[in-house]
């Protein structure tokens, strides 16, 4: 067993939180707590360190420090530039929400935020997702010489057929249409099935996880 | 049969015979058979395809939350870079992931100092260390990876470093390997990267996100795909290791025979009480 204090309080909390499977009790209480506590100030303070301190002060500071050639603005200055003064400014105009006589300024900012994410996120997927996974879609549904491969052409494309109808909204599902949507939704709980046990491996693997600190780190059962 | 004792049945049996089925088999290894997938065979050999001494991005995305899951595969993926002394620029794009991951590295980079082989960080590989952005550090990284990680996570000015005196941008690397618990992750890297800027990548990442990334791998956006503690044991039986992951999937694959015979039983009840829900 380790002599190890830091192990020590991991392999008693993590048994405070599975005496949470028996019943509510103080000692999980006592783990919730402190998780909750613990996590909220070491990524306030880990933001600080990583995003604040790195990203603005550091560079700003830097900037006017002095001694530099065309100034603190100047592009010559690489990484230390003065311009992350703005992003700062609009990153502290978050904090007028805070008020509400002056919470206004803070759309300002959020209005940067949306507009660079939505840019981002608009080409991003139109390139990634859309056009390639269309592209992917179309496919030839017999492959000569290649019978299971032509199988699971068509396969793909009916379920693919089937379950873009279940979602067409614009007519009742009826007839052809039904029973294409009733096809349709067959795929999905096939794709469900399929996320529920790929879901079901990774809580697995966090409790596998668990037990493999408990045994090896904290009881030395290498 | 009656079976409606099943319906009052305390949960918390159900929570025991799962700690019991996970215990087990870690305690007493039963080895049962473990094949490859082709997924899992594929993100091996496109990263055996890369010609040695290539400069690789192994962009690690996750935090301690997913340790079990993608530590064993960042571990094997690290072993099999450096078995072609490939040179890393390794990145995190997740704020809690620096400190494990930076450990990680360290781990198997003195596995091969103990074995002689003289690993130099700077020279063999660099840890740029956390930014915070998510897709913005991708595509700022397109324009110079210095330029989005002015320093690494030690400190030093990143273009001081020998490795990163021949990194550009993303057209330094032929390959990008992806470790991802989510976002961002594998999916921001294939839409702003591998896709944008014709980085061909792999991914290995948690379960819960596989099914999500599969299409990708289907449409060839991705050259391989390793998909939770299953997929890192089968890539650790390839690179015959046997690393946490193939230690723990006796016990996965027992507490996955119970769950599906707990569906089974819940079905079976629902059955014979004529359908009624």
């Amino acid at each position: 067993m380790t002599s190890d204090f830091g192990v020590w309080v991991a392999a008693l909390l993590t048994l405070f939180v599975f005496s949470f499977l028996y019943k509510d009790n103080p000692f999980y209480k006592f783990a919730e707590h402190l998780f909750v506590g613990v996590s909220a100030g070491y990524y306030i303070v880990l933001n600080f360190w990583t995003v604040i301190y790195t990203n603005l002060w550091n560079p700003v500071v830097a900037a006017f420090a002095g001694g530099l050639p065309g100034g603190p603005f100047a592009a010559s200055q690489g990484d230390y530039r003065a311009w992350y003064i703005l992003p700062g400014i609009l990153g502290f105009l978050l904090f007028t929400r805070l008020s509400s006589k002056i919470d206004w300024m803070s759309r300002w900012s959020l209005a940067v935020i949306i507009g660079v994410y939505a840019g981002l996120k608009t080409t991003g997927f139109a390139q990634g997702d859309l056009v390639e996974q269309v592209a992917a879609s179309i496919q030839p549904l017999w492959i000569p010489g290649d019978l299971l491969g032509s199988i699971d052409a068509i396969i793909f494309t009916v379920g693919l057929i089937a379950s873009l109808l279940f979602f067409f909204f614009s007519r009742e599902h009826k007839g052809a249409l039904g029973a294409a949507s009733r096809l349709g939704v067959l795929f999905l709980m096939v794709s469900f099935g399929a996320g529920y046990g790929y879901t079901v491996m990774s809580r697995i693997s966090l409790l596998i996880g668990r037990f493999q600190f408990l045994l090896e780190d904290w009881l030395g059962m290498k | 049969m009656n079976l409606s004792w099943l319906e009052k049945l305390d949960r918390r049996w159900l929570f025991l015979i799962v700690a019991l089925l996970v215990l087990g088999p870690l305690l007493r290894p039963l080895g049962l058979p473990l094949t490859t997938s082709a997924p899992v065979k594929q993100f091996h050999d496109t990263v055996a395809g890369v010609p040695d001494g290539s400069i690789i991005l192994l962009s690690c995305d996750y935090d301690p939350g997913a340790k079990p899951e993608l530590v064993p595969m960042t571990k094997t993926a690290l072993r099999q870079l450096w078995d072609k002394q490939c040179k890393l620029v390794i990145t995190c794009l997740w704020n809690g992931g620096p400190g494990l991951i930076d450990a990680t590295i360290e781990e198997v980079a003195n596995e091969y100092r103990a074995k002689g082989v003289p690993l130099e960080y700077g020279k063999d590989y660099v840890f740029l260390g956390y930014k915070a952005g998510n897709e913005a550090v991708m595509v700022l990284m397109g324009q110079g990876i210095a330029n989005a990680f002015p320093r690494d996570h030690r400190g030093n000015v990143t273009r001081s470093l020998p490795l990163m005196t021949k990194v550009r941008d993303y057209s330094t690397f032929p390959l990008l390997v992806n470790i991802s618990a989510g976002y961002p992750g594998t999916k921001e890297w294939v839409q702003q990267v591998n896709t944008r800027f014709q980085l061909p990548m792999v991914s290995g990442c948690t379960a819960v996100s596989a099914p999500e990334y599969y299409a990708y791998l289907q449409a060839g956006q991705l050259s391989g795909l390793l998909g939770g503690m299953a997929g890192a044991a089968e890539y650790e039986k390839i690179r015959e290791e046997k690393g946490s992951a193939t230690k723990g999937m006796d016990a996965q694959s027992l507490a996955h025979i119970f769950i599906a015979l707990c569906i089974i039983m819940g079905n079976v009840v629902m059955w014979t009480k004529g359908g009624n829900r």
